[in-house]
């Protein structure tokens, strides 16, 4: 199951463990990507925290938790490559994977197609 | 017959060089320089002095090998050629027209330099006994009273290092006076125009930043500002004349509704140089305001400093300002206030010693040469040449906001849509014809920003020559010639650089190719 | 009016192409009660010749530092600066540029940037240093806001043998952050006492310990023990070193085991200006350069692949993190840190050590010399800094003094009033400029007075 926030991260829930990214969208507004700064495994965030920070050249943005939980595993080859945030953004360009403490919240977040339909009222 | 005679008219040969490498890797004038750490030796130096020979020293055993301090060294005939290589690679006012907006790069007189140079007034040590620098207390003493009288505001406090640090301490004075009341409050407002400075000041301040939209004129939306103000509200921090370039019409208006709720107006004074000697900021209710003395009074940019910025203070925050602060005596002699006593208002201390000297000599020169009619004059030239350059180029290129702009014009990207060509890209392009680009991409809220500030040291004709070449482009433009934008500059000395390499793998140091592995 | 280029008639055509007819058309948004006809009262403009006379009326009301024996120092010190420096930065291509945001016609000014940031990180040792702050005092504030980003902590100790104007600088900075402030008492006679203090405080809340070397009174301390100690704690320790010159002749802080440096540069390359405009100078290690603040300078190629700088990690700053930035600041030095660079230039390790020894050697002239006539000097350790004891004000004697034309050095009271205990203390500097005369008059004069 895939979903995504208005602040255009996307959450692939896989069992009780959710991976984070961003989407393409994000990934093309941002530019390309230099730097992306990971939570430390074990933290844990309420829903709306600020989790990582992706920087690009000129532009800089806060990644929030989705959701409740904990964090599980970082993805630390962006540290060495942080163009896989461009490259790949929804596969190898992922940010970090958390518990879900409240499967609940997963449904205030958007599916794919009202994403989409978000997308294009931001035209 | 003398037989020095050579021909003297070119050549009629092909234009280019053809692709012509030269063996040294030089092109004429553009001379590849290498850095200190690759030219320099490490066992010579370009200073004679006195050789303290053998005595006994005592450094605690702590001392230094000679090899630790990796640094090679230049003879004086090589140094004077590395310098002078490396400026040759820079644009600069002397050279030409820098109509970079929100930065006010005018003309920099040199009877200031001479000034900031005088022996009795240079050469002088910050902890001097006071009564061996009267000269420079008064020095300091005129330019607070020149600065009081043209902003018609009561106090002010010099030392802030530049513009950033006199925004903190305007509103370090707004949080001390909160304070002193009982209720530091909450937040800041700051319009969403405003230079990233405001906010990050306002955070260090321990102030939460609520950003106040603009509306379709370019100006704070009065509405939405009323609604945000409550008792949590410490202050609001505006540009003015504001960085769309445009004079905030309700700021007295502002100034009331923000004084009725017991908060203060913090003013950035930044664009000051559009009203210096017609508009006096104590007139619109602004409670502190600071000058960029390298903006507004002229002293030199440096290549990104040393600023100054000294803040003046309305009635109802003269007593926050900081130390050090002017005194005069019994005996009209001045002294400094160097520390807080008990009691004491103001908030401490914003830098060790009292400022930046060599900045008030040089904006004092100035404000001494132009006067008030010249100061004025100023203002009113400025005002002239942007309105004169927008109303000049407003049917090829998109002008963001109608009526009057003050000391600088802003244009949005709207008039390069469908074109493939880019605000970036225009601005490269602006280099090959011999300007420095105007700022772009900010303000914030127009699409691909252009902000073009000409100042009132250029003459009609520089005007008229900018003009031409921004028509030219614009047209040029429109008419797809990509290739003259997507790779400008041409004829920098650089092509454009890489960002995202520079960024994605920080090299900020020379280092020996074997240390670098 | 010399500056201003526009005519009448100028103004005329223009006003005409804009299509107002007056330049009070042109300030209609200004409300009406703000708009001022006449002009300020203010005296109208002013010839060279008459600012000139000005000037030079005010000069002649202080006493030229270089006009007397001069033992003044406490932050920053008067050295010779070679001719060619003040030459080379009125050039007006790096005099008149503004930063430099466009890299492809500010290679000039982004490459001596490089050259200093490699300058100022091999003298104090560290991995990386920045494009330089606005001086030594304001640098040593964001020293304590980085540690806290760093550590997450919020407890800064600062030793009391730190120039108290920096304290005092420090106290102000993050008055209204989350940061703690602890000051330790002032300890000018025992040195190493202040260091076990400041070992005894650090505990596990603790960001930083902030630390001058040679300190205010002049005493120089091997840091690396409290180095460890921080790191045990993994708290960070910040070294200050108001006087530049000494990394000339004594080891590096980096050596000693800072996390950062925090530097006046003013010595190299700039004058005395009365206390401004100095020069900043702020390095630390390769893991913290995300956290620094301040520009940065970057290698990087150019489309055809030629060598070439550019600022960059310039999302740290204001401009594009806003409330979330590393620091306000938008300027640095910028004039400032090319006079260092081309002094820094001519010197090479060969000029800096000679010159630094130079400096250590007059001190230790002044030291004796001062012993010699009986009077109490509290340092053993130190470079080109010493304390003396006058056993009475030595504010009063340095007024005194100053009234004889000799400027005997800076009382510790003045930046210390409240500490009775620094009351007689003199704090004297000499330089390469001191020459055998001023040693012989400022000592035969202190020695009259005590």
């Amino acid at each position: 199951m895939t979903k995504y926030t208005k602040d255009h991260e996307w959450i692939i829930v896989d069992g009780d463990v959710a991976t984070v990214g961003i989407t393409d969208f994000a990934q093309k507004s941002l530019g390309d990507v230099v730097f992306v700064e990971l939570p430390e495994n074990g933290a844990s965030f309420s829903e709306g925290d600020d989790a990582a920070v992706v920087e690009s050249v000129k532009a800089a943005s806060e990644i929030y938790a989705p959701i409740d939980g904990e964090i599980t595993a970082v993805n630390e080859d962006l540290e060495a490559d942080p163009s896989l945030v461009n490259s790949d953004p929804m596969g190898s360009g992922w940010f970090f994977k958390m518990s879900i403490a409240d499967a609940g919240q997963l449904d205030g977040l958007m599916d794919e197609a009202a994403y989409n339909d978000y997308l294009k009222d931001l035209d | 017959m003398l037989r020095e005679g050579r021909p003297t008219t070119p050549e009629a040969i092909a234009n280019d060089a053809g692709g012509i490498e030269t063996f040294s890797g030089n092109r004429g004038l553009r001379i590849h320089e290498p850095l200190i750490f690759e030219n320099g030796s490490y066992n010579r130096t370009g200073v004679d002095m006195e050789d303290a020979g053998a005595f006994e020293t005592s450094l605690g055993g702590m001392d230094r090998e000679e090899s630790d301090i990796n640094l090679p060294g230049y003879s004086e005939p090589e140094t004077m050629r590395h310098f002078t290589r490396l400026s040759r690679k820079n644009y600069a006012i002397d050279m030409g027209f820098y109509p970079l907006g929100s930065c006010t790069m005018k003309h920099n007189p040199r009877l200031n330099e001479k000034m900031a140079r005088v022996p009795g007034l240079s050469d002088v040590h910050p902890l001097q006994p006071l009564s061996t620098v009267q000269g420079s207390l008064k020095v300091m003493d005129e330019l607070s009273h020149w600065l009081k009288t043209l902003t018609g505001m009561p106090a002010v406090a010099l030392s802030p290092k530049a513009g950033a640090h006199g925004e903190l301490c305007g509103v370090m004075a707004i949080r001390a006076a909160h304070e002193a009341k009982g209720d530091p409050r909450k937040y800041i407002l700051v319009p969403e125009s405003a230079h990233g400075t405001n906010p990050a000041t306002a955070a260090l301040c321990g102030y939460k930043v609520k950003a106040i939209p603009a509306n379709d004129e370019g100006r704070v939306d009065l509405e939405a500002l009323k609604a945000e103000l409550d008792e949590t509200v410490a202050g609001i921090m505006l540009t003015n004349p504001n960085t769309c370039g445009l004079f905030e019409r309700d700021i007295i208006e502002i100034a009331e509704a923000v004084h009725a709720i017991g908060a203060y107006f913090y003013c950035d004074g930044a664009n000051f140089n559009a009203i210096v000697g017609r508009v006096r900021p104590g007139d619109l209710g602004i409670d502190c305001m600071h000058i960029n003395l390298h903006k507004t009074f002229s002293t030199p940019h440096g290549g990104g400093g040393p600023g100054s910025g000294p803040v003046v203070f309305s009635d109802r925050l003269a007593d926050y300002v900081p130390v050090p602060d002017l005194v005069m005596l019994d005996d009209n002699s001045l002294s400094l206030k160097e520390h807080v006593e008990d009691g004491d208002a103001n908030f401490g201390r914003m830098t060790a010693f009292h400022g930046q000297m060599g900045m008030y000599l040089r904006a004092l020169s100035y404000m001494m040469s132009h006067g008030s009619d010249g100061l004025r004059q100023v203002a009113e030239d400025a005002v002239l040449s942007a309105n004169y350059l927008q109303a000049s180029l407003e049917d090829v290129m998109t002008r963001a906001f109608d009526g009057p702009c003050m000391h600088e014009c802003l244009f949005s990207d709207k008039f390069l849509k469908d074109t493939g060509v880019e605000t970036l890209d225009f601005a490269k392009a602006m280099i090959d014809e011999g300007y420095h680009p105007m700022t772009m991409y900010f303000p914030l809220v127009v699409h691909g920003a252009m902000l073009i500030e000409p100042t009132e040291t250029e003459s009609k004709h520089e005007l008229d020559n900018f003009i031409n070449s921004m028509r030219g482009l614009a047209s040029a433009a429109k008419a797809g010639e990509l290739d003259r934008f997507k790779g400008a500059p041409y004829y920098a000395p650089l092509r454009r650089l890489d960002e995202t390499a520079a960024a994605r793998n920080p090299v900020l140091k020379w280092q020996a190719a074997e240390a670098a592995e | 009016m010399r500056f201003l280029p526009l005519s009448e008639n100028n103004r005329r055509d223009m006003l005409e192409k804009i299509g107002v007819s007056s330049i009070d058309d042109l300030y209609v948004d200004v409300p009406k009660a703000a708009r001022r006809d006449g002009l300020v009262d203010l005296p109208t403009h002013a010839s060279e010749m008459q600012v000139e006379r000005h000037f030079n009326k005010l000069a002649s009301q202080n006493t030229q530092a270089g006009s007397v024996p001069f033992f003044v120092g406490g932050g920053a010190y008067r050295h010779h600066v070679p001719a060619l420096v003040d030459h080379l930065i009125q050039r007006g291509e790096f005099l008149t540029s503004y930063t430099p945001y466009q890299p492809e016609i500010t290679q000039g000014t982004l490459q001596y940037l490089y050259e200093f940031q490699t300058q100022v990180a091999n003298i104090t040792g560290m991995d990386v240093a920045n494009a330089s702050l606005y001086d030594g005092s304001t640098g040593c504030g964001e020293a304590v806001l980085m540690a806290r980003r760093v550590t997450r902590r919020k407890k800064a100790i600062l030793s009391g043998n730190l120039h108290g104007q920096y304290q005092d600088t420090v106290k102000t900075l993050t008055r209204f952050t989350e940061d703690e402030i602890q000051i330790l008492p002032a300890n000018p006679a025992k040195p190493e006492a202040d260091i076990e203090a400041l070992k005894a405080a650090i505990d596990d809340q603790t960001s930083c310990v902030v630390v001058q070397n040679p300190n205010f009174f002049g005493h120089l301390v091997d840091l690396t023990d409290l180095a460890e100690v921080c790191h045990a704690k993994k708290a960070l320790l910040v070294v200050v070193v108001t006087e530049v010159m000494s990394l000339g002749a004594v080891k590096s802080p980096g050596a000693m085991g800072a996390d950062i440096v925090v530097g006046e540069g003013q010595s190299i390359g700039n004058g005395l200006n009365f206390g401004g405009p100095y020069l900043g100078l702020f390095a630390t290690n390769q893991k913290y350069v995300r956290q620094m603040p301040g520009r940065l300078c970057g290698e990087t190629v150019d489309a055809n692949g030629e060598r070439g700088y550019v600022l960059t990690l310039s999302t740290r700053e204001q401009h594009i993190r806003r409330e979330k930035a590393t620091s306000n600041i938008c300027t640095n030095s910028g004039l400032c840190s090319l006079a260092f660079t081309i002094h820094m230039s001519l010197l090479g390790q060969v000029g800096l050590k000679k010159l630094a020894m130079l400096n250590h050697k007059k001190t230790v002239q002044l030291k004796s010399a001062l012993e010699a006539a009986g009077l109490k000097v509290l340092n053993t350790a130190f470079f080109n800094e010493i304390t003396v004891d006058l056993g009475k004000s030595a504010a009063d004697v340095v007024d005194r003094l100053a009234a004889k034309d000799i400027l005997a050095g800076v009382p510790a009271s003045r930046l210390n009033p409240k500490d009775s205990t620094l009351k007689n203390l003199l704090v004297m500097a000499a330089t390469e400029c001191a020459s055998d005369e001023d040693i012989e008059a400022v000592v035969s004069a202190l020695k009259g007075e005590v």
